[in-house]
C-alpha cells in the first residue's frame, strides 16, 4: 500500500476550476461559430472549393492532387460552373502488399452555382502543383460602379 | 471513366514536431504505402507544395515528410471556404532496413512519391578451407 504523508498531499483543488474550463470551452465554441465558421462549410462533393470575390473577378480554387490538366474538364453554362474529371489509380506491376490505402481514385463531377454573373469570354484556369485556380471575370453589370459626386 | 466516385473527405489536422510561434496549420496528407520485394513506396497528396519545399528525412527508422505550402491564398472576400490552406507533416516508422543512399523522391501534380529501396542482406559467403 502506498503511503502518502500528509504534507505531500496535493493542495486543495480550486472548486471553480472546472467551471472556468467549461466557460473557456464555450467561449471557443462560440468564437469558431461566429468568426471563422461563417463561410466555412464541409464539402459534401469532391472537390472542396474555395471562392474569393475580388472587385472585378471571382477566384475559385480547389485541391486536385494527382490529376493532370488533360484529365480535368471545366465548363461554364449560364451561372453554373461544372468541374469534372477522374483520378487514375497508381498502377503496380508485380507482387505488392499495401500497408495503407488512403488516396482515392475514381471520377468526380461537381456543379456549382456562381454567386455573380460572369463574362463567358474572359475565363482562365490553371493547374499548378495540384491546385486548380479558376479566374472568372464578372459581367459588367456585376462589377461595382463608382459614382462620381458632382459639386456645384 | 471509372464507375467509382471520389468521396469528399476533410483534411485532418496534424501536429508539427514543436508548437510553432506562428499560427500555422499543419495537415496530415493522405498516403498510400505499398511494399514490393525490393522497395517500400510512399505516395502522399501534398497539393500546393513546390518541389524545393519538401523536406524528407529518415532518422532512426522514422520517415518524416514535411512540406511547406507555397501557394498563396488569393486576395479578396471569401464567399465560400470548404478547405483551408496549410502545411503538411506526417511521420512513419519504417520497419524494414532501408538503403539510405538510394532513396528516390519525385513530385508530380502535387503528389509526392518516395521510393525506399530495401537493404539487401549480405549474402553469406562461403569460405573454403584450404588444406595446408
Amino acid at each position: 500500500m502506498p503511503l502518502i504523508r500528509f504534507t505531500e498531499r496535493p493542495p486543495c483543488r480550486n472548486p471553480w476550476a472546472e467551471f472556468e474550463r467549461i466557460r473557456r470551452g464555450m467561449d471557443e465554441l462560440t468564437k469558431s461559430c461566429t468568426e471563422k465558421g461563417r463561410f466555412q462549410q464541409r464539402a459534401n462533393v469532391f472537390p472542396a472549393l474555395n471562392i474569393y470575390e475580388q472587385s472585378d473577378q471571382l477566384v475559385i480554387t480547389a485541391e486536385l492532387p494527382g490529376i493532370s490538366s488533360e484529365e480535368l474538364d471545366l465548363s461554364v453554362e449560364g451561372d453554373t460552373l461544372t468541374i469534372q474529371g477522374a483520378r487514375a489509380a497508381v498502377k503496380q506491376e508485380g507482387p505488392c502488399a499495401y500497408h495503407r490505402r488512403e488516396i482515392e481514385s475514381g471520377s468526380f463531377s461537381r456543379a456549382i452555382n456562381l454567386p455573380a454573373k460572369i463574362d463567358p469570354h474572359h475565363l482562365s484556369a490553371r493547374l499548378v502543383d495540384g491546385i486548380l485556380t479558376i479566374i472568372l471575370r464578372k459581367a459588367a453589370p456585376a462589377t461595382p460602379k463608382k459614382i462620381q459626386i458632382l459639386s456645384a | 471513366m471509372t464507375s467509382q466516385e471520389i468521396k469528399a473527405s476533410p483534411k485532418t489536422q496534424a501536429v508539427a514536431e514543436q508548437e510553432s510561434t506562428k499560427n500555422e496549420t499543419y495537415y496530415s496528407p493522405m498516403v498510400d504505402i505499398f511494399e514490393t520485394p525490393k522497395a517500400v513506396t510512399v505516395i502522399a497528396d501534398i497539393p500546393g507544395v513546390r518541389q524545393e519545399q519538401v523536406e524528407l528525412s529518415l532518422d532512426d527508422n522514422v520517415l518524416t515528410i514535411h512540406a511547406t505550402m507555397s501557394a498563396e491564398r488569393p486576395a479578396g472576400r471569401i464567399l465560400l471556404e470548404e478547405y483551408e490552406h496549410g502545411h503538411y507533416v506526417r511521420r512513419f516508422s519504417v520497419a524494414e532496413s532501408i538503403d539510405q543512399d538510394k532513396i528516390e523522391a519525385s513530385l508530380t501534380n502535387g503528389v509526392l512519391q518516395v521510393i525506399l529501396p530495401k537493404l539487401i542482406p549480405a549474402q553469406p559467403k562461403k569460405i573454403t578451407v584450404k588444406v595446408g
